[in-house]
Protein backbone atom coordinates (compact mmCIF):
# COMPACT_ATOMS: atom_id res chain seq x y z
CA UNK A 1 0.00 0.00 0.00
CA UNK A 2 1.47 3.22 -0.60
CA UNK A 3 0.10 6.76 0.70
CA UNK A 4 0.81 9.94 -0.81
CA UNK A 5 3.61 11.54 0.03
CA UNK A 6 1.68 14.75 2.42
CA UNK A 7 -0.20 11.53 4.11
CA UNK A 8 3.07 10.12 5.61
CA UNK A 9 4.91 13.45 6.64
CA UNK A 10 0.79 13.73 9.01
CA UNK A 11 1.56 10.39 9.73
CA UNK A 12 4.73 10.98 11.29
CA UNK A 13 4.37 14.63 12.52
CA UNK A 14 0.87 12.72 14.32
CA UNK A 15 3.08 10.36 16.10
CA UNK A 16 5.84 13.17 17.26
CA UNK A 17 2.92 15.35 18.86
CA UNK A 18 1.19 12.37 20.28
CA UNK A 19 4.56 11.23 21.64
CA UNK A 20 4.85 14.32 23.42
CA UNK A 21 1.30 15.96 24.06
CA UNK A 22 2.15 18.33 26.48
CA UNK A 23 4.92 20.02 23.91
CA UNK A 24 5.27 22.72 21.41
CA UNK A 25 6.92 21.30 18.42
CA UNK A 26 8.30 23.48 15.66
CA UNK A 27 7.45 22.23 11.94
CA UNK A 28 11.65 22.98 11.27
CA UNK A 29 12.32 20.35 14.07
CA UNK A 30 10.23 17.17 11.99
CA UNK A 31 11.62 18.46 8.96
CA UNK A 32 14.81 17.62 10.19
CA UNK A 33 13.79 14.30 11.45
CA UNK A 34 12.03 12.75 8.45
CA UNK A 35 14.50 14.78 6.28
CA UNK A 36 11.60 16.72 4.27
CA UNK A 37 11.54 20.49 3.52
CA UNK A 38 9.63 22.84 6.78
CA UNK A 39 8.15 24.42 4.31
CA UNK A 40 5.97 20.83 3.14
CA UNK A 41 5.95 19.92 6.68
CA UNK A 42 4.46 23.31 7.68
CA UNK A 43 1.58 23.07 4.99
CA UNK A 44 0.61 19.87 6.42
CA UNK A 45 0.71 20.77 9.95
CA UNK A 46 -1.86 23.98 8.69
CA UNK A 47 -3.98 21.09 7.43
CA UNK A 48 -4.04 18.54 10.41
CA UNK A 49 -4.66 21.99 12.60
CA UNK A 50 -7.73 22.88 10.22
CA UNK A 51 -8.70 19.19 11.18
CA UNK A 52 -8.67 19.98 14.94
CA UNK A 53 -5.84 17.66 15.56
CA UNK A 54 -3.70 20.19 16.42
CA UNK A 55 -3.77 23.50 17.96
CA UNK A 56 -1.60 26.28 17.50
CA UNK A 57 0.90 27.41 20.39
CA UNK A 58 1.57 30.97 21.52
CA UNK A 59 4.48 32.35 22.39
CA UNK A 60 8.04 32.90 20.46
CA UNK A 61 8.95 30.71 17.71
CA UNK A 62 5.42 29.55 17.04
CA UNK A 63 4.50 25.58 16.38
CA UNK A 64 1.94 23.39 17.31
CA UNK A 65 0.76 21.08 20.21
CA UNK A 66 -1.58 17.90 19.94
CA UNK A 67 -5.10 18.67 20.71
CA UNK A 68 -6.07 15.28 20.20
CA UNK A 69 -6.58 12.23 22.18
CA UNK A 70 -3.75 9.80 21.73
CA UNK A 71 -6.41 6.71 22.99
CA UNK A 72 -9.08 8.40 20.47
CA UNK A 73 -7.08 9.36 17.21
CA UNK A 74 -6.57 6.52 14.58
CA UNK A 75 -4.37 6.66 11.62
CA UNK A 76 -7.27 6.54 9.71
CA UNK A 77 -8.43 10.18 11.20
CA UNK A 78 -4.88 11.30 9.69
CA UNK A 79 -5.22 9.57 6.18
CA UNK A 80 -8.76 10.96 5.76
CA UNK A 81 -7.91 14.47 6.14
CA UNK A 82 -5.13 14.16 3.00
CA UNK A 83 -6.31 11.37 0.93
CA UNK A 84 -9.75 9.51 0.23
CA UNK A 85 -8.89 5.62 0.13
CA UNK A 86 -10.56 3.79 -2.38
CA UNK A 87 -12.18 6.57 -3.68
CA UNK A 88 -12.03 6.05 -7.49
CA UNK A 89 -14.24 8.20 -9.84
CA UNK A 90 -17.35 6.50 -10.42
CA UNK A 91 -17.45 5.57 -14.21
CA UNK A 92 -21.12 4.67 -15.39
CA UNK A 93 -21.99 1.89 -18.19
CA UNK A 94 -19.08 -0.31 -16.91
CA UNK A 95 -18.24 -3.77 -18.44
CA UNK A 96 -18.18 -6.80 -16.29
CA UNK A 97 -14.10 -6.93 -16.60
CA UNK A 98 -14.03 -3.56 -15.07
CA UNK A 99 -16.94 -4.28 -12.19
CA UNK A 100 -15.61 -7.72 -10.98
CA UNK A 101 -12.15 -6.03 -10.77
CA UNK A 102 -13.61 -2.83 -8.79
CA UNK A 103 -15.22 -5.78 -6.57
CA UNK A 104 -11.66 -6.90 -5.56
CA UNK A 105 -10.23 -3.71 -5.22
CA UNK A 106 -12.82 -2.05 -3.26
CA UNK A 107 -12.40 -5.60 -1.10
CA UNK A 108 -8.89 -4.46 -0.44
CA UNK A 109 -9.69 -0.45 0.48
CA UNK A 110 -12.11 -1.80 2.84
CA UNK A 111 -9.02 -4.16 4.87
CA UNK A 112 -6.98 -1.16 4.37
CA UNK A 113 -9.77 0.90 6.21
CA UNK A 114 -10.24 -1.47 8.69
CA UNK A 115 -6.57 -1.16 9.25
CA UNK A 116 -6.05 2.29 9.63
CA UNK A 117 -9.18 2.64 11.72
CA UNK A 118 -8.30 -0.10 14.16
CA UNK A 119 -4.99 1.31 14.96
CA UNK A 120 -4.76 4.68 17.91
CA UNK A 121 -1.91 7.03 17.96
CA UNK A 122 -1.56 5.93 21.45
CA UNK A 123 -1.08 2.19 19.58
CA UNK A 124 1.35 3.00 16.98
CA UNK A 125 4.07 4.64 19.54
CA UNK A 126 3.69 1.33 21.08
CA UNK A 127 4.85 -0.06 17.84
CA UNK A 128 7.77 2.64 17.22
CA UNK A 129 8.93 1.52 20.38
CA UNK A 130 9.19 -2.04 19.68
CA UNK A 131 10.80 -0.82 16.51
CA UNK A 132 13.59 0.43 18.66
CA UNK A 133 14.21 -2.34 20.99
CA UNK A 134 14.17 -4.53 17.97
CA UNK A 135 12.76 -8.28 17.64
CA UNK A 136 14.49 -9.37 21.02
CA UNK A 137 12.90 -6.64 23.29
CA UNK A 138 9.57 -7.60 21.56
CA UNK A 139 6.76 -7.67 24.38
CA UNK A 140 4.96 -10.93 25.04
CA UNK B 1 -16.98 -18.08 35.94
CA UNK B 2 -19.73 -19.51 37.92
CA UNK B 3 -23.24 -20.85 36.87
CA UNK B 4 -24.96 -17.69 38.78
CA UNK B 5 -22.75 -15.38 36.80
CA UNK B 6 -24.27 -16.39 33.60
CA UNK B 7 -27.01 -14.12 33.59
CA UNK B 8 -25.18 -10.98 34.03
CA UNK B 9 -22.98 -12.40 31.19
CA UNK B 10 -26.09 -12.43 28.73
CA UNK B 11 -27.08 -9.27 30.09
CA UNK B 12 -23.68 -7.40 29.14
CA UNK B 13 -23.82 -9.05 25.85
CA UNK B 14 -27.16 -7.68 25.10
CA UNK B 15 -26.48 -4.42 26.08
CA UNK B 16 -23.92 -4.01 23.72
CA UNK B 17 -25.28 -6.37 20.65
CA UNK B 18 -28.73 -5.14 20.90
CA UNK B 19 -29.68 -8.83 21.43
CA UNK B 20 -30.13 -11.63 24.22
CA UNK B 21 -28.99 -15.00 23.67
CA UNK B 22 -29.23 -17.34 26.61
CA UNK B 23 -29.47 -20.37 24.87
CA UNK B 24 -25.93 -19.65 22.98
CA UNK B 25 -24.26 -18.42 26.41
CA UNK B 26 -25.52 -21.46 28.10
CA UNK B 27 -23.73 -23.55 25.43
CA UNK B 28 -20.47 -21.38 25.53
CA UNK B 29 -20.51 -22.15 28.93
CA UNK B 30 -20.97 -25.82 28.75
CA UNK B 31 -18.48 -25.78 26.03
CA UNK B 32 -15.20 -23.54 26.59
CA UNK B 33 -13.25 -23.99 29.74
CA UNK B 34 -11.67 -20.06 29.57
CA UNK B 35 -14.81 -18.65 30.54
CA UNK B 36 -13.59 -16.17 33.00
CA UNK B 37 -15.30 -13.12 34.24
CA UNK B 38 -14.27 -9.46 36.03
CA UNK B 39 -15.96 -8.88 38.87
CA UNK B 40 -16.57 -5.98 41.22
CA UNK B 41 -18.47 -5.69 44.62
CA UNK B 42 -20.54 -8.65 43.55
CA UNK B 43 -21.07 -7.49 40.42
CA UNK B 44 -20.20 -8.87 36.77
CA UNK B 45 -18.38 -6.46 34.77
CA UNK B 46 -16.69 -8.05 31.91
CA UNK B 47 -16.22 -11.46 30.29
CA UNK B 48 -13.69 -13.16 27.78
CA UNK B 49 -14.49 -16.76 26.30
CA UNK B 50 -11.34 -18.33 24.82
CA UNK B 51 -9.79 -21.93 23.95
CA UNK B 52 -7.02 -23.69 23.05
CA UNK B 53 -7.55 -25.05 19.24
CA UNK B 54 -4.94 -27.54 17.88
CA UNK B 55 -4.71 -27.63 13.90
CA UNK B 56 -8.01 -25.23 13.99
CA UNK B 57 -7.66 -23.85 10.19
CA UNK B 58 -4.13 -25.95 9.57
CA UNK B 59 -2.43 -24.07 12.37
CA UNK B 60 -0.51 -25.34 15.01
CA UNK B 61 -2.19 -25.35 18.60
CA UNK B 62 -3.09 -22.04 19.89
CA UNK B 63 -5.54 -19.85 21.86
CA UNK B 64 -8.59 -18.45 20.14
CA UNK B 65 -10.59 -15.43 22.14
CA UNK B 66 -13.93 -15.68 20.90
CA UNK B 67 -15.53 -13.05 22.34
CA UNK B 68 -14.77 -10.36 25.16
CA UNK B 69 -17.09 -7.83 26.73
CA UNK B 70 -17.11 -5.08 29.17
CA UNK B 71 -19.56 -2.82 30.44
CA UNK B 72 -19.92 0.81 28.48
CA UNK B 73 -20.02 2.39 32.04
CA UNK B 74 -16.96 0.17 33.81
CA UNK B 75 -14.35 0.55 30.50
CA UNK B 76 -11.46 2.60 30.02
CA UNK B 77 -10.18 1.15 33.85
CA UNK B 78 -8.11 -1.87 32.29
CA UNK B 79 -10.23 -4.49 32.88
CA UNK B 80 -10.50 -6.04 29.46
CA UNK B 81 -6.41 -5.77 29.67
CA UNK B 82 -6.86 -7.74 32.82
CA UNK B 83 -9.61 -10.51 31.22
CA UNK B 84 -6.92 -10.80 27.92
CA UNK B 85 -3.77 -11.41 30.56
CA UNK B 86 -5.98 -13.81 32.50
CA UNK B 87 -6.29 -15.75 29.34
CA UNK B 88 -3.54 -15.51 28.07
CA UNK B 89 -1.51 -17.14 30.56
CA UNK B 90 -4.36 -20.23 31.19
CA UNK B 91 -2.74 -20.29 27.67
CA UNK B 92 0.65 -19.94 28.16
CA UNK B 93 0.32 -22.70 30.70
CA UNK B 94 -1.21 -24.81 28.13
CA UNK B 95 1.94 -24.78 25.88
CA UNK B 96 1.01 -22.09 23.46
CA UNK B 97 2.74 -19.33 22.31
CA UNK B 98 0.07 -17.56 20.33
CA UNK B 99 -3.53 -16.17 20.30
CA UNK B 100 -5.86 -14.71 17.62
CA UNK B 101 -8.82 -13.55 17.48
CA UNK B 102 -11.60 -12.92 14.29
CA UNK B 103 -13.92 -9.98 14.28
CA UNK B 104 -15.96 -8.28 12.20
CA UNK B 105 -14.16 -4.90 10.03
CA UNK B 106 -16.54 -2.48 11.59
CA UNK B 107 -15.95 -3.57 14.79
CA UNK B 108 -13.45 -0.54 15.66
CA UNK B 109 -13.26 -0.30 19.49
CA UNK B 110 -12.84 -3.87 19.72
CA UNK B 111 -10.76 -4.05 17.41
CA UNK B 112 -8.83 -1.12 18.42
CA UNK B 113 -8.41 -3.02 22.15
CA UNK B 114 -7.04 -5.92 20.74
CA UNK B 115 -4.05 -3.64 18.37
CA UNK B 116 -3.54 -1.80 21.66
CA UNK B 117 -2.80 -5.06 22.95
CA UNK B 118 0.01 -5.10 20.84
CA UNK B 119 -2.01 -7.81 18.09
CA UNK B 120 -0.95 -7.81 14.74
CA UNK B 121 -2.86 -8.90 11.12
CA UNK B 122 -2.97 -13.03 11.56
CA UNK B 123 -1.74 -14.55 8.32
CA UNK B 124 -5.58 -15.68 7.47
CA UNK B 125 -8.21 -14.39 4.91
CA UNK B 126 -11.82 -15.26 6.12
CA UNK B 127 -13.85 -15.87 2.79
CA UNK B 128 -17.70 -16.01 2.79
CA UNK B 129 -20.10 -16.68 0.11
CA UNK B 130 -24.09 -16.10 0.17
CA UNK B 131 -25.66 -20.07 -0.09
CA UNK B 132 -28.37 -19.93 -2.36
Amino acid sequence: MKLQKNTLIALYSALEFAAQPQSKLPAARIAFKYRVSAHHVAKVLRKLRRAGLLQAARGAGGGYRFAGNPKRVTLMDIVEVFEAIGARAPRAARGEAERALAAVLAEIDQIAIATFRSITLDTMLKLVAQARRGPRGRAA
Amino acid sequence: MRAADLAQVIEIDAAITGLAKPDYWAGVRRRYRDFLVAESAGRIEGYIVGEVRDWAFGAPPCGWVFGIGVRPQARLAGLGTRLLEALCASFRKRGVATVRTLLARDNHLVLAFFRSQGMMAAPFIPLEKELD
